[in-house]
């Protein structure tokens, strides 16, 4: 190695040097510090879809929302999934209501958090409230 | 040991059977011999339930794999504090301890009941015995916890990383005292309705073990609400979880009891209501562990899927139908001595409370049904989740904290006008003031305008009940104030210990409301990088990523974030936050890796971080940050709760009479006065 290939080795492996220290290092042991995460997008975070997911069950069977499935428990590969599929349906152009539908379609009345508020489902929101009515009424 | 421990489970079938047999024969024929032989049983039982419970703790502390409940819930690596509660984290153990606990409080009822409810004691050992015979029937039928397994591995497969937190270590015990005492006062009821004894003497028997039960389930929850908080991470403490509600279901009905019990005492009142809600809490009790064991509906936090569900069901429809039997047969002998001479009175007011409380507990309990009911009728399968439990229970609840204003403001039997304006001014201008100080202060959320202002109201009527009963003893025997507030409390500990425990709900609701002002992002954070979050105390607070650090320690193999915390630019600490991968003694991996919360807490504002996991095995790591407002005042108020639930259950004070009807009526604002001793 002559001088002037002394200095360019010199010289690069300096600025490879410089070069990774702005790089992120990896940590020493990946494979035990969980499922690796994708960076966080600015629709992970926008308001919208956070709404529209607390209204939509994660299958998982954790018996929490999507958002909080997702945000929780990160072994949990039902919820990114899902969070996916509620994105992909919004980049389509599908409004809430209809993300919601299409779900309803897909997975059954049980994709919901809350029932819809119709027919035998009425009887889940409304027999408590009506029957604590009634008693009141008659003591009164 | 292990041999020794099932023969103990035997031996204990066999004893509590003739415990169950003599005590009820005993108890019938009046036949001192063979009451005396239910009462040796019922020590008997508990000596052999002890006997089983040491042989299954030496076996976890020698970790002797050849036992499949040790295999399979411990390690050698696990940490000593955890090997304790792994007789209680799973099934088998669990039961084990149930039966034990029940055995213990039988024996401690026989000691420690006093003469003139002696006539009650056969029947309550025998119902003891029945049912801890009920639950080690279980146990050698399908959950024996010394089941052997068909090798010897070389290290047990360890403990559920979420059930390593100290919360765990104290939560099902407390939960599971809470359920069994409730044993003891339903065992009193079913001794009186078979005597025939059905005055105020069984409920004089029972008051303080309804307390003990409680107590024990108040702090089992709040325990519960605790852990799900610091290790669930997904930033709440409640979240309508089937086996959550069944925890809440026997809270609601005794809380009602405990309100109702003051009318039948002072007024003769709701003699049925109140065995009813007694035998009702004895109920949901064993419902509770029946949804909780048998899997019918899935949750986070139940055991798997095991035939105890069959045995569970079956107790269940069985001692329902012959308790309810039993009650109707003896509902002419529970008619009242008075009856509600106005609405405008503190029985009224009682009434109101206890409809509120049960209607929640129903529910409760409806919306942790209706899933199933809906499958069945109409074979659609839904969910009933927490928007809806809150949809439908957050009404009631405001209610219920306005109700715990308005009912010591009132006087019993009859209120007039000019009673009830002297009474309600303070109290009412205290919530009318603090609801105007929200709405200037921009607050448009109408829950937490509601509960803010009825918690003050109800904050004013405490308030003012302590300063008019510390006034009196003031004017009357010349005591200083704190003085007179001290005596007041410890002479009246029943009244004044419960409006300690009315400001501990306040307090409770207080946080509950700050939920609603939560705020919440997510980030992706190179080391050096920060993340901004305002929450709506006005405040900027910026989190900014200082690295991450692996290391080994104890049982597990942890990935720490480290980040520093600003607000609004001034430097408030550090916080860490972990993924933990847990290893058994050999190094290989037990379980999916956990994930520990940093949490900074302070009187307005919890920050909650969570390390959602790292990018490509970098140091550039994925948060979510939660500023969780006024949640330290839910741990707060659940202490205050559980001090004023200790004062009401701490013996001395006066003793509350029942006696005629004439000494029954007492003005809601009256104090008792005695001179000072």
């Amino acid at each position: 190695m002559n001088r002037r290939e002394f200095l360019f080795v010199t010289v690069a492996g300096a600025g490879a040097a410089l070069q990774d220290t702005t790089r992120t290092g990896r940590v020493y042991d990946p494979e035990r510090a969980g499922r690796g995460q994708a960076p966080v997008t600015a629709a992970d975070n926008d308001k919208g879809v956070q709404v529209l997911e607390k209204q939509l069950k994660c299958s998982c069977g954790c018996g929490l929302d999507i958002y909080t499935c997702r945000t929780t428990d990160f072994s949990c590969t039902y919820s990114p999934a899902l969070h996916k599929q509620v994105l992909t349906m919004l980049g389509d152009g599908k409004t809430p209501q209809e993300v919601i539908d299409a779900f309803v379609a897909q997975y059954g009345q049980v994709a919901l958090m809350s029932p819809p508020r119709r027919g035998f489902n009425l009887l889940g929101y409304f027999v408590p409230g009506g029957l604590l009515l009634t008693d009141a009424t008659a003591l009164i | 040991m292990t041999l020794l421990g099932y023969l103990s489970l035997w031996l204990a079938l066999l004893v509590g059977l003739w415990g169950a047999i003599t005590g009820f024969v005993g108890g019938a024929q009046r036949r001192a011999d063979l009451q005396q032989s239910a009462r040796h049983a019922t020590f008997a039982l508990f000596g052999a339930l002890a006997i089983a419970v040491i042989c299954l703790e030496v076996a976890i502390f020698r970790h002797d794999f050849s036992v499949q409940y040790v295999a399979s819930r411990t390690s050698r690596n696990l940490p000593t504090f955890y090997l304790w509660s792994a007789l209680y984290s799973g099934q088998e153990g669990s039961l084990l301890f149930w039966a034990t606990v029940l055995s213990l409080f039988g024996v401690l009822t026989q000691v420690l009941t006093s003469r003139r409810h002696k006539m009650y004691l056969p029947y309550v050992a025998a119902v003891t015995c029945l049912v801890a015979t009920f639950f080690v029937t279980v146990m050698i039928g399908a959950a024996n916890p010394f089941q052997r397994m068909p090798f010897t591995p070389l290290d047990g497969q360890g403990m559920n990383p979420q059930l390593q937190n100290p919360g765990m270590v104290f939560h099902p015990p407390m939960l599971y005292l809470g359920y069994i005492s409730i044993t003891i006062p339903f065992a009193f009821a079913i001794a009186a309705l078979l005597t025939k004894k059905l005055d105020a003497e069984w409920m004089v028997a029972v008051r303080k073990w309804t307390i003990v039960s409680w107590l024990f389930l108040s702090i089992g929850l709040l325990i519960g609400m605790w852990w799900a908080y610091v290790e669930l991470g997904w930033g709440g403490y409640w979240a309508w979880d089937p086996v959550e509600n069944a925890a809440l279901l026997p809270w609601l009905v005794l809380t009602a009891f405990l309100h109702s019990v003051m009318i039948q005492e002072k007024r003769g009142m709701l003699k049925k209501w109140n065995l009813a809600l007694i035998l009702g809490a004895w109920v949901l009790s064993i419902f509770g562990t029946f949804l909780t064991r048998s899997g019918v509906i899935a949750s986070v936090h139940s055991f798997t899927q095991s035939p105890v569900g069959y045995y569970f069901l079956a107790f269940l429809v069985a001692a329902t139908a012959a308790t309810g039997v039993l009650y109707v047969t003896r509902l002419p002998l529970l008619e009242a001595e008075a009856t509600l001479e106005s609405i405008v009175s503190r029985e009224a007011s009682f009434l109101f409370n206890n409809l509120l409380l049960i209607g929640l507990a129903f529910s409760v309990l409806w919306g942790t049904l209706f899933p199933i009911l809906s499958e069945a009728v109409k074979g659609v399968k839904i969910t009933y989740g927490a928007p809806t439990f809150n949809f439908v229970n957050i009404p009631l609840g405001l209610v219920l904290l306005l109700l715990t204003g308005i009912g010591p403001l009132i006087a019993w039997r009859r209120a007039s006008p000019a009673n009830l304006k002297r009474q309600f001014a303070v109290p009412v201008t205290v919530g009318v003031f603090a609801l105007l100080i929200l709405l200037v202060g921009g607050i448009r959320d109408l829950g937490a305008l509601l509960a803010f202002s009825f918690g003050a109201f109800v904050f004013g009527t405490v308030f003012q009940e302590f300063a008019r009963g510390a006034r009196a003893r003031n004017r009357q025997y010349g005591e200083p104030m704190p003085v007179a507030l001290w005596q007041l409390l410890s002479r009246n500990r029943r009244r004044y210990g419960g409006y300690i425990v009315h400001i501990g709900i306040v307090l409770l609701f207080v946080g509950f409301a700050g939920m609603a002002f939560k705020t919440e992002t997510e980030a992706t954070l190179r080391p050096g990088e920060s993340a901004e979050l305002k929450g709506r105390d006005g405040h900027v607070y910026t989190f900014t990523h200082l690295g991450i650090s692996q290391y080994n320690t104890l049982n597990r193999f942890v990935t720490a974030a480290l980040l520093d915390v600003r607000r609004d630019g001034k430097d408030i600490g550090r916080l860490r936050t972990e993924k933990r991968q847990h290893v058994d003694a050999l190094g290989n991996k037990t379980f999916e890796p956990s994930t520990e919360v940093g949490i900074m807490s302070g009187l307005r504002v919890d920050l909650y971080v969570v390390l959602a996991g790292l990018v490509d095995g970098t140091e550039q790591a994925v948060f979510r940050f939660t500023i969780n407002p006024l949640v330290w005042w839910v741990w707060f108020g659940g202490f205050v709760l559980v001090i004023g639930g200790l004062i009401v259950l701490w013996p001395g004070g006066v003793a509350v009479a029942v006696k005629g009807p004439a000494s029954r009526a007492q003005a809601g604002y009256a104090v008792k006065l005695e001179p000072a001793r």
